[in-house]
């Protein structure tokens, strides 16, 4: 065995030149700094990732990472990343897409990469709102909501993200926030451990259009009691004090009080490969303003293994190659020739 | 009993009859008998857009003419001299191209009350019966009656054998052409070959068929057409959706790229897709998208990555991909486009042939965003053409479009094949280093051509960001000069207008080099023109012919070339788009002939309009 004589990358060596043009105190910030850090510590050669994004805040992302990477058409990442990955399966690849993005103008594109199940990494940036048109109500954003193309509040009912995900039989679905950055560094480094399509969503913050939608998940006075952090093989518990669970009434998720004669064993196991309980996890999508509401998951919801749409393609290809020479001659030529003296 | 043998020359046959009739397969079978006489000819088949049609109604009508001669073909034929009519709705759809005393072959059980009445004949008309047919040889047959009776023997249901009509049909046509049937009997053989009830049956029906001409004393004569002279080699027959998807798998190979195709299933391209979807072993990947979009989306990335990238659609697709074209174009990488073009606008004649996206392919897109266009003139010629579109496209770093249409795309032709050490290699090169002095990669530095450098991921040390916003020359990074972006639509330009220097000059296809009137082509309408202009030649006018497959850039020495006639027509299927790109970048009166009916333009009317210019 022999050292590589290499120092290792750090997260510097992921940065470049451009000037970061986000606005000042975005939610952007975090995640590229995350992913900076990540990158190192993935075993891929830098020249074998490549980032690609669409249109959007997020999708500047690119001009950002020292890799290759692609600032592509409004929606169009995935699809753009399909072509490649089935090219060069070898090639770790990284989409940046956001709420805009990646589930309104490119949301068929979504749905049909994570059914083919490429083995790639969708990083969904989910701020609620559109930042780069300056502040029109996005498919994720909350009904009723005040926009400058909704000045008597949005009547559009919104996309739940990883339920959508779900839906698509996406191999591996989670969720985390700008604002934990050690929350974001696991779940980045979960998502490129995945083989398969990885659908992370980033709760992000626009803090100029849309500032503080998510502020009860992520400042501390609220966090501890609003968000569930999924671990697989423990209990669903939350709270300040630790003191509350989720457990199953039928198919139903509530809250147990676990000074209310509940233990930890009644409550509810999290388990990332159980499918049904991934879907219902999915839905536990209350409004945090309302009574009684239940809190919201973070942390991986579902990871499962299914064969990957490159890795079929390429043995379909071997197969045939195995079977027949690649005979140009023989293709023109054909099976009925004749010959004309 | 004697029988006549007559010697012809020219033949054009109309198979014509329900689309569940099974008369394209008739065709085709008969196609390529013919060709393996080395007879030569030219095909059109013109099938409904519904797949299943109500059954003897006359939108169900699906026809497949074939024209075969011992003289050098070039169009499918004006008028028909046989029409195989299966149905009432066939004959009245077909007749008015049957010539004055053409055969009409008809199916007297497709002639029965129901099929007269779903055909629009009145109350108690029956055109094989009430003499309208007198100027014609009407050969009437119960097709349905003699097969059945053919077939009494097997067990199959009654539904099943009557499937077997067409054959009885062919068998019926190979006796009057005097043909050996074994070319067909091998088709059966392959298709059927597990099946031994429908192979079994089926080659009882062609035989039945065959041995009813050959029995029965009606029929005096058949007739034979001699082998065409044609330039010698060997040939075999191609129709133009295959030859595209030969054409990019021979690319592919001579450039030693890998070969990626993102398409979305569309009438009359899907075709395409469907042969290369076979050809695995060739290290073909073939993606079905989830839609026009991702279809182009996919195969960018792919030629990002260092793919020989295509994808393939008609002209509603390429609407959708006009976005996705304007990032190849801004990337600078390369990509293929073949449109097999339709009726339009909208949905419009998916089934029928028009060249209505001359402009779309030239214009359409937002921005300044020029794109190199070929064009295809008929089924083998799309071979050559869609392999410069793909030579162009990766030594020029742009995404370049093929034209061809629904006419050629599904017509056939004899094709002296080529063999793959005539085909030019393509040569191409990704960058692997920095060059010397260069600290960091600029992927925007052009060379001679105006050429940027192909750097694919996974090249250590070249890693670089290119994206559809404006950018810098040479550093390839965001920019919002006002000078810069002038800069790089003017090279973007130059790079499309640079590659007419590696395209070869315009040629004449006939005619003197200076003369009265110069007939200008491009794509499908080649036979025609060619068969109108070389008629004029003879009859001793003096009218030229090009035909253009480099449609941007021109070939330097376009200019020149029309300079030296008086007038220039353009006949187009459409309503009249190369003549407008004529006139404006040569300020020349070209004149356009238009027909805008979904089928293509024939050579009779060709030469009547070139005389009353004369």
């Amino acid at each position: 065995m022999t050292d590589t004589a290499l120092a290792p990358l750090t997260a510097k060596d992921f940065q470049t030149d451009q000037e970061v043009r986000w606005c000042p105190g975005c939610g952007d910030y975090s995640i590229l700094a995350q992913v900076q850090k990540v990158m190192p510590t993935i075993g891929v050669p830098r020249e074998n990732i490549v980032f690609i994004s669409g249109i959007g805040c997020s999708s500047r992302f690119p001009y950002y990472m020292n890799t290759y990477g692609m600032h592509s058409i409004h929606g169009r990442a995935t699809a753009i990343a399909s072509g490649l990955k089935a090219s060069r399966p070898e090639l770790s690849i990284w989409i940046v897409t956001g709420d805009g993005d990646g589930l309104s103008i490119g949301g068929n594109h979504t749905i049909h990469i994570l059914r083919r199940n490429f083995d790639v990494n969708i990083l969904l940036f989910n701020n609620q709102i559109y930042g780069l048109t300056k502040g029109q109500y996005s498919p994720t954003s909350e009904e009723h909501k005040i926009t400058k193309s909704t000045p008597f509040g949005s009547i559009d009912h919104p996309f739940n993200p990883l339920a959508l995900a779900r839906g698509a039989d996406a191999t591996f679905i989670a969720r985390t926030m700008d604002r934990d950055p050690k929350h974001l560094q696991t779940m980045l480094a979960r998502a490129n451990k995945h083989k398969g399509a990885s659908f992370l969503e980033i709760y992000q913050n626009c803090n100029i259009f849309n500032d503080g939608t998510f502020e009860i998940f992520t400042e501390k006075a609220t966090k501890s009691e609003e968000v569930l952090f999924l671990e697989h093989g423990q209990p669903l518990i939350f709270g300040a004090s630790r003191d509350k669970g989720i457990r199953l009434d039928g198919f139903t998720p509530v809250i147990a009080n676990l000074n209310d004669g509940y233990s930890a064993n009644d409550m509810w196991v999290h388990d990332e490969h159980d499918m049904y309980k991934a879907q219902i996890l999915t839905r536990m999508f209350d409004d945090p303003f309302t009574a009684g509401h239940l809190p919201r998951p973070f942390g991986v919801f579902y990871e499962t293994s299914r064969p990957c749409y490159e890795e079929v393609m390429a043995q379909q290809i071997d197969d045939a190659k195995a079977k027949k020479p690649a005979d140009l001659d023989k293709l023109l030529r054909g099976n009925e020739v004749w010959t004309i003296n | 009993m004697t029988r006549k043998q007559e010697i012809v020359s020219d033949v054009v046959i109309k198979f014509a009859g329900d689309s569940g009739d099974g008369m394209q397969l008739t065709g085709s079978q008969f196609t390529n008998n013919t060709a393996l006489l080395g007879i030569d000819l030219a095909t059109f088949p013109d099938f409904p857009a519904e797949i299943r049609a109500p059954q003897g109604t006359i939108p169900g009508v699906s026809g497949y003419q074939l024209r075969f001669s011992s003289k050098p073909v070039f169009t499918p034929g004006d008028a028909c001299d046989v029409l195989v009519a299966m149905n009432a709705a066939a004959l009245k759809t077909n007749l008015r191209q049957l010539k004055k005393g053409g055969k009409v072959i008809a199916n007297t059980d497709g002639f029965d009350a129901k099929n007269l009445r779903l055909a629009n004949f009145p109350e108690g008309v029956n055109p094989l019966e009430d003499g309208s047919l007198d100027n014609y040889e009407l050969i009437k047959m119960d097709v349905t009656k003699m097969t059945r009776e053919a077939l009494k023997e097997f067990t199959m249901g009654m539904k099943e054998k009557d499937r077997a009509k067409n054959m009885f049909v062919l068998g019926f046509l190979y006796w009057m052409y005097n043909r050996d049937m074994s070319s067909t009997i091998s088709f059966l053989k392959e298709k059927f070959g597990k099946k031994d009830d429908i192979l079994n049956s089926n080659i009882k029906a062609l035989q039945a068929g065959y041995n009813y001409g050959d029995t029965t004393e009606t029929f005096t004569t058949t007739y034979k057409v001699e082998k065409a002279k044609m330039e010698p080699g060997s040939y075999r027959s191609i129709m133009g959706n295959q030859a595209i998807a030969y054409g990019l798998i021979a690319a592919s190979q001579k450039s030693g790229l890998p070969l990626f195709l993102g398409s979305y299933p569309i009438t009359p391209a899907s075709d395409i897709l469907h042969d290369l979807a076979r050809y695995k072993h060739f290290g073909v990947r073939t993606f079905q998208a989830e839609d026009e979009i991702a279809a182009i989306a996919s195969a960018i990335g792919a030629s990002y990555g260092g793919a020989l990238g295509v994808t393939t659609t008609s002209g509603p697709g390429l609407a959708l991909k006009a976005e996705a074209m304007g990032l190849a174009v801004m990337l600078e990488i390369p990509l293929v486009i073949c449109n097999v073009q339709r009726g339009g606008p909208s949905t419009g004649l998916p089934t029928k042939t028009e060249q209505s996206d001359l402009l779309q392919a030239y214009y359409g897109r937002n921005g300044e965003c020029p794109m190199p266009v070929v064009a295809a003139s008929t089924p083998s010629d799309c071979f050559d053409t869609v392999f410069e579109a793909a030579r162009i496209s990766v030594q020029h770093m742009t995404p370049v479009i093929c034209l061809t249409d629904g006419y050629i795309a599904n017509g056939a032709e004899p094709w002296k094949f080529p063999q793959s050490s005539d085909l030019p290699e393509i040569k191409v090169s990704f960058k692997k280093d920095l060059d010397e002095g260069e600290e960091v990669f600029q992927p925007y530095k052009r060379d001679e051509k105006y050429v940027r450098p192909w750097a694919v991921p996974g090249t250590p040390g070249l890693e670089n960001r290119i994206g559809g916003l404006e950018k810098q020359d040479i550093t390839g990074n965001v920019s919002y000069d006002p000078d810069n972006h002038q800069h790089m639509v003017k090279i973007r330009q130059a790079k499309v207008d640079k590659i007419a220097d590696y395209i070869p000059e315009q040629k004449l296809d006939s005619g003197p080099a200076k003369g009265k009137i110069l007939v200008i082509g491009w794509g499908s309408t080649y036979g025609a023109i060619k068969s109108a202009v070389e008629e004029l030649q003879a009859q001793g006018h003096a009218v030229s012919h090009v035909h253009i497959r480099y449609l941007r850039p021109f070939p330097k020495n376009l200019g020149e070339i029309i300079r030296n006639f008086e007038k220039i027509l353009v006949p187009e299927i459409n309503n009249g788009q190369l003549v407008k790109i004529l006139r404006d970048i040569y300020l020349v009166d070209a004149k356009g002939y238009n027909k805008i009916m979904g089928i293509p333009i024939t050579k009779t009317e060709l030469v009547e309009h070139i005389k009353k210019m004369l």
